[in-house]
């Protein structure tokens, strides 16, 4: 099978790779481009550990052909921190230990980073289902949902 | 208590910073040499079947394969038994044992490749008639997959007839997927003449060392297993790690190549062990208090094809049939049935909650059969102090403090106030009822296969004062590697930055045991003290030779030592002491001490302390459609004098919810065929976000302390909580009761889907 050559931007950054033309997004970023922040819980829709940006829309990247990427914009959990400083989300999950084995953690930062960029003041509910997607096994989800309303309350108090 | 990073502070997680800009590595992110082949598995299409022949020539001349494994490239011995029952093939050579039995591994140039190939091989099986549940095993009269347990005080049949009041039941007590959200992993790359080494998410490092030697057919010290970190485990990585570990080396080995293997998320969930399930049938005698004078019961679990772990598993949940209670005359049995099913494995609780549950059943249908609050009849069953304090396995329980926490949660959650509006509410008959329902849990804590109960820490303290410490446990996300390195922290009173934490490899602590039975912090921790105390012996040592007699107050804090007067910096202290020629290096070694047990007899004291918790939960139920949601949960919990609140607490949240979802919405469904339906999270459904309590207060119990010698007085916190999930389930049954006046016990079987509560309630109304 022949390759297809990609142009997309990824994390800001414009980037080449090549993919077979059943690569999903998550392997060219796991296996092409180094990127192994994204994770893949089940490689089928129902985890969020794959969790992308693709054009502003949140995304599982399992489900997203690389292919698909072309002439996109991509943001992943690696370009979530400005060089060394942390995005405020995940300094929170640090300080309320909201990771555990934190294999499912770059999910669900993407996710709530993109939930409070649309919605900077939710409620305890909104989180809960807009997080719904992204499956956790270690934490009970609890302090995930306090450290996305916290710093939903920090990043309004700041702005 | 003290400085931030030491033990009794919420120090974070050692790998946060790495966790949340997704630079920390798991097996998978591990770079591949070049050349690196990937494995896939070839699995069976039956439950049962004879091997008649296998054509691999499809799979051969697909693309990309470089060639396949099968039984006849196994070069040493073809068992992965984690107990060498030797009845564990890496794949079996004349029958099929259960659906989805791996049978071959194709290797490929990726991934996609060998699982496209793994599904050319053309297996020729007769099929034979397949043995599929625990009931249909009992029936056929057997056989145990392992040896049975039985535990007997008192006389049973004497107290049953004699007491004024008795019941019987049957409760059927589903399984569970570990569903870890990374999966099974194993990454072999083989070295100079028969040397391998291993990266793998396990639990077990050792065994796994071991096992791949063995069926590989080279010594131990060939074989090195390394592994930095899991992405979860609950159990499920301590033996079904093995078959993957074989696997790769086997290929690594017959290829000259690196080989990884990583099965999808489907062959994962089909191919390895999960929690057992069970059916209890039970027999308990009581009087018109409510308080048990006598229990007989019989535990049979569905082990699968193999023994695995289910021996200490079965004997575990007769351990654990009493919870909290009393028993004053008692005899437990356990069969550990064998099934065409996948063998069943280690999960979080290790059959304990299986126990649990059973007693809380008992007493749920003594408080319907008298007509009283449930936790009336918990409580007046409760093991006394000082006396009624004797267990099924003749063990004393020496540390009860089980009313102290039920009564503290009991006045914090309001239980009392809440049943009765909640009870007043119902009677006026909506659609939606509420139930509610206060639970405890009592769990033992050590292995009960005694040898375990033993673990090593190397100790590297370098020149210029920076530590590096490695333990024979492995993190997995419960924080393991951060209180173990807080502990060495304080010993030296030194910053928790200067001490770093390696991965876990057998080439530095050999021996070890599986990070399992809650055991990790109690047993690394220990070890850990015990070299970190030998380096700072000799460190004494040097002080008093160097500057007179001054061992008695040496002293380690703050980053300073104080030794007669003279105040050192730690990094110029280690710099002299080097310099002095002062050995800064040290092997620890803990086992736990008065432990023993004769499992011939029953008896013995098989757990150094054990651990208590209580939860209250609320749960809101639809009586037209079984969908169920949890208001409210309230929980008191033990963990001794914690090591690390913060670390404890996610411990404590995360094991109810997955005990609330082993009982609520995760089920596991085999066809008539044995085929495994619910084998990705499509359908086999954990808890969500959206499904956590709505109300949820969390509290550890800050007076406890261990009156054992355990690490700082800490007791273990992994598997205890997930009992208290149970609180959610017998709510649940509180709610359907309120349909038919809390005249029957609903009797529910777990897990209480919605299927099942709607179909609870129909039954009632009748
Ligand atoms: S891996 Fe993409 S959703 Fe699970
Ligand atoms: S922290 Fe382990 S899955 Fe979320």
């Amino acid at each position: 099978m022949s390759r297809i050559h990609v142009t997309t931007t990824i994390n800001g950054d414009e980037t080449e790779y090549l993919c077979e033309p059943q690569d999903t997004l998550l392997d060219v970023l796991r296996d092409e481009l180094d990127l192994t922040g994204s994770k893949e819980g089940c490689a089928s829709g129902d985890c969020g550990a794959c969790s992308v940006m693709l054009d502003g829309r949140l995304v599982c990247s399992c489900l997203v052909l690389g292919a698909e990427a072309e002439g996109r914009a991509v943001e992943t959990i690696e370009g979530m921190a400005s060089g060394e400083e942390l995005h405020p989300l995940q300094q929170a999950f640090i300080d309320k230990a909201a990771l555990q084995c934190g294999i499912c953690t770059p999910g669900i930062l993407v996710a709530a980073k993109d939930l409070l960029e649309r919605n900077p003041d939710p409620t305890e509910e909104e989180v809960r289902y807009w997080l719904a997607g992204n499956l956790c096994r270690c934490t009970g989800y609890d302090k995930i949902i306090r450290a996305v309303l916290d710093t939903a309350a920090d990043m309004r108090g700041a702005a | 208590m003290g400085k931030l990073g030491h033990t009794g502070t919420p120090a974070p997680h050692d790998s946060a910073i790495k966790q949340v800009t997704g630079r920390a590595d798991y097996t998978d992110d591990i770079p591949e040499p070049i050349g690196t082949l990937h494995a896939y598995l070839g699995c069976a299409e039956v439950a049962r079947g004879r091997i008649e022949g296998m054509d691999l020539s499809g799979v051969l001349a697909a693309e990309g394969v470089v060639g396949v494994i099968t039984h006849e490239d196994i070069t040493g011995h073809n068992d992965i038994s984690a107990v060498h029952a030797d009845d564990e093939p890496v794949f079996p050579v004349s029958e099929v044992e259960f659906h989805g039995q791996p049978l071959c591994a194709v290797v490929a140039t990726s991934r996609d490749l060998a699982r496209r190939a793994a599904e050319l091989a053309k297996i020729e099986i007769t099929p034979l008639e397949p043995v599929l549940t625990t009931r249909e095993a009992l029936a056929a009269g057997g056989p145990d997959v392992t040896a049975p347990l039985k535990l007997e005080r008192g006389d049973a049949a004497e107290g049953l007839k004699s007491a004024q009041h008795r019941l019987a039941g049957q409760m059927e007590i589903g399984g569970q997927d570990h569903m870890y959200l990374e999966g099974q992993i194993a990454f072999a790359m083989p070295g100079e003449d028969d040397d391998m080494v291993i990266h793998a998410s396990t639990q077990h490092p050792t065994e796994a060392q071991m096992i791949a030697a063995q069926v590989l057919g080279v010594p131990a010290n060939a074989v090195v297993v390394n592994v930095r970190r899991m992405g979860g485990g609950f159990g499920g990585k301590e033996s079904q790690m093995n078959l993957f570990c074989c696997v790769a080396a086997l290929a690594a080995r017959k290829f000259g190549q690196a080989v990884k293997i990583r099965p999808d998320r489907d062959q994962d969930m089909t191919a390895t062990g999960k929690r057992h399930d069970f059916s209890a049938d039970y027999e308990v005698g009581f009087d018109g208090e409510g308080r048990i004078t006598a229990v007989e019961a019989q535990l049979a679990a569905r082990c699968g094809f193999a023994a695995d772990l289910s021996g200490p598993v079965t004997d575990r949940a007769l351990f654990h049939a009493d919870n909290a209670y009393y028993y004053p005359n008692v005899r437990l049995t356990s069969r550990p049935m064998k099934t065409n099913t996948v063998s069943n494995t280690a999960f979080r609780g290790f059959g304990g909650p299986q126990g649990v549950i059973m007693a809380e059943r008992m007493m749920e249908e003594i408080a319907y059969k008298l007509g009283k609050d449930p936790l009336d009849i918990r409580k007046a069953n409760f093991y006394g102090v000082g006396e009624r304090d004797v267990t099924p396995y003749h063990q004393t329980v020496e540390d009860n403090i089980i009313a102290r926490v039920v009564e503290e949660l009991e006045e914090s959650s309001d239980y009392r106030a809440r049943r009765d509006a909640i009870m007043a509410e119902n009677a006026k008959g909506g659609i939606l009822r509420r139930g509610i329902a206060l639970t405890p849990v009592k769990f033992g804590i050590s292995f009960t296969a005694t040898w375990y109960n033993q673990a090593g820490c190397l100790l590297h303290v370098y020149k210029d004062g920076s530590i590096m410490l490695n333990h024979g446990g492995t993190e997995m996300g419960q924080g393991l590697n951060t209180k173990v390195a807080q502990v060495v922290a304080e010993a030296f009173g030194v910053d928790l930055e200067l001490v770093k934490i390696t991965k876990t490899t057998t080439e530095k602590v050999p021996n070890t045991s599986a990070t399992a039975a809650s055991s990790g912090s109690d047993l690394n921790g220990m070890a850990a003290l015990d070299a970190a105390e030998q380096i700072k012996a000799r460190l004494v040592a040097h002080a008093a030779e160097k500057w007179g007699d001054v061992c008695n107050d040496v002293q380690f804090a703050d980053g300073k030592v104080l030794c007669g007067g003279e105040e050192f910096g730690w990094r110029e202290f280690i710099a002299q002491a080097y310099a002095d020629r002062v050995q800064l290096s040290a092997a620890g070694f803990y086992k736990t001490p008065k432990i023993h047990w004769d499992r011939a007899k029953g008896q013995g004291r098989p757990f150094y302390y054990f651990a208590y918790g209580a939860a209250c939960s609320e749960v809101e139920i639809d009586t037209l459609t079984g969908e169920c949601r949890v208001l409210r949960a309230d929980i008191l919990h033990d963990v001794g004098r914690s090591l690390n609140p913060a670390v404890d607490r996610g411990q404590v949240e995360g094991a109810f919810i997955q005990g609330m979802g082993w009982l609520t919405t995760e089920e596991l469904w085999w066809d008539e065929a044995g085929r495994l339906r619910t084998h990705a999270p499509s359908t086999y459904k954990i808890p969500l976000a959206s499904d956590k309590p709505r109300e949820f207060n969390v509290r550890l119990a800050e007076w406890s302390e261990n009156p054992e010698r355990t690490i700082k007085r800490s007791k273990a916190v992994g598997e205890p909580p997930f009992m208290l999930g149970i609180s959610v389930f017998e709510a649940i049954s509180h709610a359907v009761a309120s349909v038919a006046d809390y005249k029957t016990c609903p009797r529910l079987d777990a897990p209480a889907t919605p299927e099942r509560i709607l179909m609870a309630v129909e039954r009632l109304k009748r």
